[in-house]
Formats: C-alpha cells, structure tokens, sequence
C-alpha cells in the first residue's frame, strides 16, 4: 500500500513527472544534431551521434528522479506523514522500499519513452529485443541508484531545498563524465581522469554499449556494477539517516 | 487501583542546544479519563506527547502507556495508542478515502475488513462526500476530521490528540470537540488532550494538568483548580468613555487588574463575591455612571497566572474564537 501510494503521488503531480521525460529529450535532439560532426572524429565508435547520445537521456531521467524522491521524502517530513507512518507497525525497510517504489515507476516510464523515442526516429538497437530489456533494467538502477540518493539528502537535512540545492551537482557528475564523448577520445588529461573514476561514465557505457555495439560483457558488467554499487551504498546511507530521523523507540 | 493508562515519572527531555523542553513531569491518566494538558506555545506540551507516543526517547525518567515502558517496549505502545499530532500530517496528492485504505492496511486492516472500517469513520467524521478528493483541496477542519479518523482506524484505547483545534472556526472546533466527548463517553478511550485554549480544557477535559516551562504547575479538574483560586473578578464598563481612567483608579482598590473588554476595566476582587456592593458604591461615590457591570467566575487563566504570574490568554499566538455563549456584562 505505501508503495501505492508513492506511485500515486509521484504520477499526480505532472510537474515532476513531464520535465523528466521532455527534458532529456530536448537535449538529446538538439545535441544529436548539433554534434553529430563529432561523429567524423577518428576512433568515434558510431555514425550516428543520436544513437551515441541515446544513452544520455537515460542518466539524466535518473537524475530527476532523484529530485522527485528526494522531494517527495521532505515533503512527508515538513508536514509530518513520517511521523505518522512512524506510529505504525512499519519497519524502516518496508518504508524506504515503499518511499521509492514511485521512482522506479517513474524510471520505467521514462526507459520506455526513451527507447521508444530512439527507435522511431531510427536509433538501431544492436543488441536486439533482449538488449531493450537490459537496458531498461539497468536504467532503473541508475535511478534506484540516484533515487537513494536523493531521499539521502531529504532524510539529512528535512528540507526540500536542500534536495533541490544538490541537484545541480548531479548534472556536474554527467557532465564530468564520457557523456560527450567516448573516453579515450577526451583529449584533456584532466578531463579524461575524471570521467574515468566517474561512476557515471560507466553507467553510460553500459547504455550505449547496447545501442551501438551490441553484447559487450564488460560494458555491461562495469554499467551495473557502478549503478547497483551506489544503489546499495546509496540505500545503506538513506536507512541509517531514516533510522535517525525517525528516531522512534 | 486499577494500571493507569498514561504514567510518567519524572520525565525529562533536554535538547543540545537548548533548554529543557521536558523538566521532570509526573503524570498519572486513568482509563477513560479526557486529560487535558494546557499551557502556552513553548511549553512542552508536544515535546511530552511526543516522548509518550515513542516518537522521541527522554532523556530521564520513565513513562508507560497502555501498561507498556515507551523505552523498552515502543512497538506494542505504537499498537495501543493512536495520534493526531500538531500538524494535519496528510499528502496533498491523496484522497481522504486512500489515506483511510493506507492507514487500514499499515495497520493490518486489508480487503474488506479496511474497507469497511474506512468508511465507517469517514461517515462518523462527516467526511463521506468529500472522501474522493484530494486532500489538498479539503478545509482546516477537513484536514483535522481526516486526522482524527486516521488516528482511530485500528481502534486504539488511547487517544493523543496535540492542539487538535488550532486555526479552527468555530464551528469547525465544536464539531471536534463532539467527537472527542463521545469518544471518551461511549467508547471509554483514554484522551490525552494537548491545548492553549482555556476553554477547550474546560469543556472537554475531566482533569487538566497546567505545564510551564516544561514543569506542571498544577493540576486537578477544572473546578478544583479554579476553585484553589477562588476570587472572581468584576468587569466594569462606564456610561461615559471620559470616565474610564478614573473609574480604573476606583477599581485598583478592591484587587489587581484582570483581562477586560476594550471600553471598560476588571479587577480581581480580593474579598469575593461580597465586595461587589463596595464596588458598586465605590463607583457611585465617584459619580462615575457605569454603562454595564458584570460578575466573572475565575477561569483556567487566573489559575495560570496565579501559578506563574503570567497570563495564558495573553501569550497565545492564536487566541480562542468567540465563545458561542459570550458573557456579556449585565446591563447596570
């Protein structure tokens, strides 16, 4: 039922749930044609810079999601629900589970659209209808993953502003990564290290590898590896600031 | 004597960076019993619910309710005990009646049991046809029916309610208060009811305990207490307004100032009602005409500042609408 319920709010509220979806759409159309000469690079794994920038849009919906379960945690902390679920006979991890159980169905949604967007306007899924579904799989744990996040910081500070002031660090993260461009073709050094101990470089690559390459094991292997990896330390740190927010006896 | 279903023992919650919201309160609440706590914002009243209903450990003392230590045995008071706390705590996003459906459920109530047990309290709390709509769009008094019946759903002995009526019309705080009396009369659950307004503990409460500072200053039934105090006061208005000052003057021989409307002047009477006639000729000795005088019982107020020398009336941020059955003075 709390699981219910946190995909019922999250799907009323059309404010967090449009932008997550349209956003990372508009900047993938407008950096698929505006960069599609990156293509022309040597080494540049693809023809098509829409299918190398598909997996983008993926992370960056993952990254709403943890705005949207970040906000929807210190909504219920302001007005006081957590104090009422606190009064029930639910355990901490029956609530965190139920908390972001709305983001995942917002992850989902938004892996459909995504895919479905990138197949209609000729993205080729190289590795077949399988591959569609692992990287459905793998983008919902890139936003259990970031969704954890998010509530994280939300159970810390009890405050909706402190989620959105964080969210801009998010969007550092993609940036600072192989989101551009492949990362052995980064050419600043500098550059090139920190993508490389980006976790969100990895996650990307696990995406595009499915896109554009097809069944590339370690791709793959690293992608999940990076995105359930920070979701388990992600949900380890929102339990144990559950457990001192709801400081019940 | 039978188990007390509220006891505390020299409860204490000190906060870091702070005073101590608690400072050591005993308590005792019988079963059935409407326990009303008042005192003024800072108190303590919602840190003390607070501790009793689990959601905060003391940092001394020992509290137990429904017969269960709220340290050593949080789980089975969470069972016996249920909660409207000092804010409405609802989502926007739901309905009244999936509020309900949840609160049934977390609670163990599932299919028909909660469906069942919803709409019964939803139809006892007048919320039927508002039961699909977002709660977002509900009233105050909406909001805090909606809370009530969330706090009863899996049908608790106790009952913590903390300022339930806060920011409520009038009507909305009567209709509220029908309910917790008869909650208390034909259902005997116990009420632990936290509020700023003296009236309320009036009305509802069998016995009332006055907190201060985090310490109970007194405590009894409302009689008893006003009673202890024993001086009524008298309320004076002149027939010409010039008069006024002069007529204050007259009055601050018989008593210390009390609250009074705007166009006239009260004192306490230190002697009783039986000075009222040495008033009357104190004023007519002056040639002061007087407009209206009235006879006032003492009230929780004057029980507070006789334990404080502080008004409860005058420090609360919302003060109470209206009595429906105003006393208005006597036309002289």
């Amino acid at each position: 039922m709390l699981a219910r319920r946190s995909v019922v709010r999250t799907l009323r509220q059309p404010a967090m749930v449009v932008p997550s979806i349209i956003f990372p759409l508009i900047l993938l159309s407008i950096n698929s044609s505006g960069l599609d000469s990156t293509t022309k690079i040597p080494g540049f794994p693809t023809d098509s810079y829409f299918e190398f920038a598909l997996a983008i849009a993926f992370v960056q919906g993952a990254l709403f999601s943890a705005n949207s379960a970040g906000t929807n945690v210190a909504n219920d902390i302001e007005s006081g629900f957590l104090n009422r679920l606190a009064l029930t006979p639910l355990g901490r991890v029956a609530l965190m589970m139920g908390q972001l159980s709305g983001i995942l169905v917002l992850g989902l949604i938004q892996a459909l659209t995504f895919l479905g967007f990138g197949i209609a306007f000729g993205a080729g899924i190289q590795a077949g209808i399988g591959g569609a579904v692992v990287i459905v799989l793998l983008s919902l744990t890139i936003s259990l993953a970031f969704g954890c996040i998010g509530a994280f910081v939300a159970l810390r500070s009890g405050t909706g502003e402190a989620v959105q002031g964080v969210f801009p660090l998010f969007f550092a993260a993609l940036f600072l990564s192989s989101m551009a461009l492949p990362r052995d073709l980064i050419e600043v050094n500098w550059f090139q290290t920190v993508a490389t101990y980006n976790p969100v470089s990895y996650m990307l690559e696990g995406i595009r590898s499915l896109v554009i390459t097809g069944w590339d094991g370690q791709a793959i292997a690293l992608g999940f590896a990076c995105a359930g990896g920070l979701a388990i330390l992600a949900l380890a740190a929102a339990s144990s600031a559950l457990r001192t927010r709801m400081v019940r006896t | 004597m039978s188990e007390p279903a509220i006891e505390a023992t020299d409860l204490v919650r000190e906060f870091k960076k702070g005073p101590r919201a608690v400072d050591g309160i005993d308590l005792r609440v019988e079963p059935g019993e409407v326990y009303g706590f008042l005192g003024p914002n800072g108190a303590g009243k919602s840190t003390a619910v607070h501790m009793l209903t689990t959601l905060l450990p003391p940092t001394s003392g020992t509290a137990r309710v429904a017969g269960h230590d709220v340290v050593e045995d949080g789980p089975a008071v969470r069972a016996s005990i249920g909660a409207a706390l000092q804010e409405a705590a609802l989502d926007p996003f739901l309905t009244g009646r999936e509020h309900m459906k949840l609160q049934a459920a977390l609670h163990g109530m599932r299919g028909q049991e909660g469906r069942e047990r919803t709409q019964t309290l939803l139809e006892r709390v007048g919320l039927t046809e508002a039961a699909d709509r977002r709660v977002g769009g509900y009233s105050g008094g909406m909001k805090r029916r909606l809370d009530l019946a969330l706090a009863l759903v899996h049908r608790p002995r106790i009952l913590f309610l903390d300022e339930p009526t806060t920011g409520l019309d009038v009507q909305s705080r009567g209709a509220l208060w029908h309910e917790v009396q008869r909650l208390a009369s034909d259902r005997g659950v116990t009420v632990f009811l936290t509020t700023q307004y003296l009236e309320e503990a009036d009305v509802l409460a069998d016995r009332v305990g006055i907190i201060d500072h985090g310490r109970i200053v007194a405590e009894g039934t409302p009689e008893a207490l006003k009673a202890e105090i024993g001086r009524p006061s008298v309320e004076v208005i002149p027939a010409e307004p010039g008069d006024l000052a002069r007529m204050k003057e007259v009055l601050a021989r018989f008593g210390e100032s009390a609250t009074a409307s705007p166009k006239g002047a009260a004192v306490r009477l230190a002697g009783g009602d039986a000075q009222l006639a040495e008033v009357v000729r104190a004023l007519d000795a002056e040639s002061i005409s007087v407009e209206a005088i009235a006879l006032h019982a003492p009230t929780l107020d004057d029980v507070f500042l006789e334990k404080t020398g502080r008004s409860l009336e005058g420090e609360a941020d919302n003060p109470p609408a209206e009595p429906a059955e105003a006393e208005e003075p006597v036309p002289a």
